[in-house]
C-alpha cells in the first residue's frame, strides 16, 4: 500500500484529563474542611483528576474503517468524543481531523418528550441541514429506522420507545449525512439482527463515499465484518494497533488471561 | 504534496506536521467571532426548532396546551390584583396603580424567566452537546425566544388591563416594540453570560434566586420609582435609577400610561437602556463564545 493516501484523522500525543468535582473521600467536603480551603487558599480538594487518554498517536486514512477495542473504561468513548472536538485535548498534544467529525452514540439524547418525527427534524437540523434537506430526508429516515414496522410509532413520544427502537432512530438520523469522519459508539451491537445487517451495509456505504469510520464496539462480530484495522486501547493507552485479525487475536488472549 | 504517508514510524515528519501539510484541523479550535456569528446564523432553523421544541415539551403533558401561555399572567396579575387592588387597596400616590404595578410585574418577570431558564441551558443538555456539533450559542439564544412567546402572551394581558383601567390609546403605545426589542436583546445577552458562568462556577446557581429578588425590588416592580428618590440621594440614587430592569420598566409604563412619574427625562431613559442593550448583549455574546470550546467537558 504504498499508494498515496489521505490522511483524515491525525492523533499526535493527545492526553485527554477529566476533571470531576465534588467527588471525595467523606470527610474533606465537610463545612469545617470547606473554610479551611478558602482560608488557606489552597486549590479545592473536590476537584478530582481522571487521566483518561495518555499520549496516544495514531493516522487514520481515507476509506478506512477503524474498530477501537478495549475493556470497559479503557479510554475508547472518551477518544471518540476529543476526536470530534467535543473534549479539550490537553496542552502539547493535538487531534487533527479533515472537515468535522460527527458522533454518532447509542447515548446522543434527543429530546424524550417529542415524537420520532420532530426528534428527526431537531437531530438533522443540528447536524446544520437546511430545513428543505429536512424535508426531503425525514421519509428515507423514518423508514431506514423501521420503528413504523409495528404501526405508526414516529408520531408517539421518543420516550415511549423502547431502548433499541430509539437506538435505531438515533442511527439512522446520524447516518442520514454524508460525513467525512463518521464516528460510532456502540451503535451496531444495540438493535436486532434484521437491522444490524442494515447499519452494517449503510457503514460500507458511508465508507465509499470516501469518509473514514471509527467503530467502538463489544461486538467483535461487529468489528471484524465492517473494520481491518483496529486499535486496542488499555488504561487510555495503545496497547496495538494493526490489522483486525492480529490485534484482536492479541485482545482476546490478553482478556481470557 | 508528494509526499508518502510515512506516519507509522517515528522517523518521518512530526505527526502535527503531516496534519498541516494536509490541510486537517485542530479538533476543538475555537472559530473566530464573525466565523462563529455565521455558524450561528446558519444554524437559525435549528434554533426556532428548538425553541418550539422546548415549548411542546413543557405544555405536551398538560391539557390545556397553549392557553397556559394567556393563562399564566391573567393569573399572575389577579393574584397581584387581589392583594394590592382588593385586600390593601393601596394607591401610593399613582393614578391607575394596579396598571402600574402590571407593568412592572410582567416586564421584570420576563427577563426573570430568562435567567432563570439561561441559567440551566448548558447544564441540562449536557448530553446533547456532547454528542452533536452545532454552536452552542443556538442554546441560550432558543431559551431567549421561548420567553419571548411567553413575554408577548403577557403583553396582550397587560394591554387588556391598560385599556380596562380606562388609559387612552396614543401613538405612545408605539413605543412599546422598541422598548420590548431593546429588552430582548438585554435578555440574550444575560442568558448567554449566566449560561457560561454556572457551567464553569456551578454554586452561583444556588444564589440565583436571592440576587433575583433583590434585583425586584431595586427596580420598582411593587412601588412607584419615586420611593427611592424620596428615601436616599447623591451616589446611591445614581446607582439605583441606573439599574437596567427599572429603566425597561419605566419606558414601558410610559409608553403605555398617561400621567406616570419617571426617574428621569424619556430621552435620557432611552439613552440610558440603548447603552445597556449594546453592553449586555454584546458582552455576554463574546463572554460566552469565547467558552465555546469547554462546554463538552461539563
Amino acid at each position: 500500500m504504498a499508494d498515496q493516501r489521505q490522511p483524515t484523522v491525525i492523533a499526535d500525543n493527545a492526553n485527554i484529563v477529566y476533571r470531576i468535582y465534588g467527588s471525595v473521600a467523606p470527610g474533606a467536603n465537610s463545612p469545617l474542611a470547606s473554610l479551611k480551603r478558602i482560608m488557606t487558599g489552597k486549590k479545592s480538594a473536590a476537584v478530582r483528576e481522571v487521566h483518561a487518554v495518555k499520549g496516544v498517536s495514531f493516522v487514520a486514512y481515507k476509506g478506512e474503517a477503524i474498530g477501537l477495542i478495549g475493556t470497559n473504561g479503557s479510554g475508547k468513548s472518551t477518544l471518540l468524543r476529543a476526536i470530534a472536538g467535543l473534549l479539550p485535548v490537553e496542552r502539547g498534544g493535538g487531534i487533527y481531523a479533515a472537515g468535522q467529525p460527527s458522533l454518532l452514540g447509542v447515548n446522543a439524547a434527543l429530546m424524550n418528550d417529542l415524537s420520532g418525527e420532530r426528534n428527526v427534524e431537531l437531530g438533522c437540523l443540528a447536524m446544520g441541514m437546511s430545513p428543505a434537506e429536512v424535508k426531503e430526508q425525514a421519509p428515507g429516515i423514518i423508514e431506514f429506522s423501521g420503528i413504523n414496522d409495528r404501526g405508526d410509532f414516529s408520531s408517539l413520544p421518543m420516550k415511549t420507545y423502547s431502548s433499541g427502537m430509539a437506538a435505531r432512530l438515533r442511527f439512522s438520523i446520524a447516518a442520514a449525512k454524508k460525513h467525512d469522519v463518521l464516528l460510532i459508539d456502540e451503535a451496531l451491537a444495540t438493535g436486532d439482527a434484521k437491522f444490524r445487517k442494515r447499519s452494517e451495509q449503510r457503514v460500507r456505504d458511508l465508507r465509499k463515499e470516501a469518509g473514514t469510520v471509527f467503530l467502538v464496539s463489544h461486538s467483535e462480530q461487529s468489528i471484524r465484518d465492517t473494520c481491518e484495522r483496529s486499535i486496542w486501547l488499555e488504561s487510555g493507552v495503545i496497547r496495538a494497533d494493526g490489522p483486525t485479525d492480529a490485534v484482536l487475536k492479541e485482545y482476546e488472549t490478553y482478556v481470557n488471561k | 504534496m508528494a509526499q508518502t504517508a510515512v506516519a507509522d514510524s517515528d522517523t518521518g515528519p512530526s505527526l502535527t506536521e503531516l496534519a498541516r501539510s494536509h490541510g486537517l484541523t485542530k479538533a476543538g479550535r475555537l472559530p473566530r467571532l464573525p466565523e462563529y456569528t455565521r455558524q450561528l446564523w446558519s444554524y437559525r432553523h435549528f434554533i426556532a426548532a428548538f425553541a418550539n421544541a422546548k415549548v411542546s415539551a413543557s405544555l405536551g403533558s398538560t391539557k390545556l396546551g397553549v392557553v397556559w401561555q394567556l393563562l399564566t399572567p391573567l393569573i399572575n396579575a389577579g393574584v397581584y390584583y387581589l392583594i394590592f387592588g382588593v385586600l390593601i387597596n393601596t394607591k401610593q400616590n399613582v393614578d391607575n396603580f394596579i396598571a402600574y404595578l402590571c407593568a412592572g410585574v410582567f416586564i421584570f418577570g420576563f427577563t426573570q424567566s430568562v435567567v432563570q431558564a439561561g441559567s440551566q441551558s448548558i447544564t441540562a443538555n449536557i448530553a446533547m452537546i456532547r454528542a452533536l456539533h452545532f454552536p452552542r450559542a443556538s442554546l441560550p439564544i432558543a431559551v431567549s425566544l421561548v420567553e419571548v412567546r411567553n413575554m408577548i402572551a403577557s403583553m396582550i394581558v397587560l394591554v387588556a388591563i391598560v385599556l380596562l383601567t380606562g388609559e387612552p390609546v396614543t401613538f405612545q403605545w408605539l413605543l412599546l416594540i422598541p422598548a420590548l426589542a431593546l429588552q430582548t436583546i438585554f435578555n440574550t445577552g444575560l442568558a448567554l453570560f449566566v449560561s457560561r458562568l454556572i457551567s464553569k462556577v456551578t454554586d452561583i446557581r444556588q444564589l440565583i434566586p436571592y440576587i433575583l429578588r433583590i434585583w425586584m425590588y431595586g427596580s420598582a416592580v411593587l412601588y412607584p420609582v419615586t420611593f427611592f428618590a424620596e428615601r436616599i440621594d447623591g451616589w446611591q440614587l445614581a446607582l439605583v435609577e441606573s439599574n437596567p430592569m427599572l429603566i425597561y420598566i419605566e419606558l414601558v409604563r410610559h409608553a403605555l400610561m398617561e400621567n406616570v412619574e419617571l426617574a428621569t427625562s424619556a430621552p435620557l431613559l432611552w439613552l440610558q437602556a440603548a447603552i445597556w442593550t449594546v453592553l449586555v448583549g454584546f458582552g455576554g455574546y463574546v463572554y460566552f463564545w469565547r467558552g465555546e470550546k469547554g462546554y463538552g467537558r461539563g
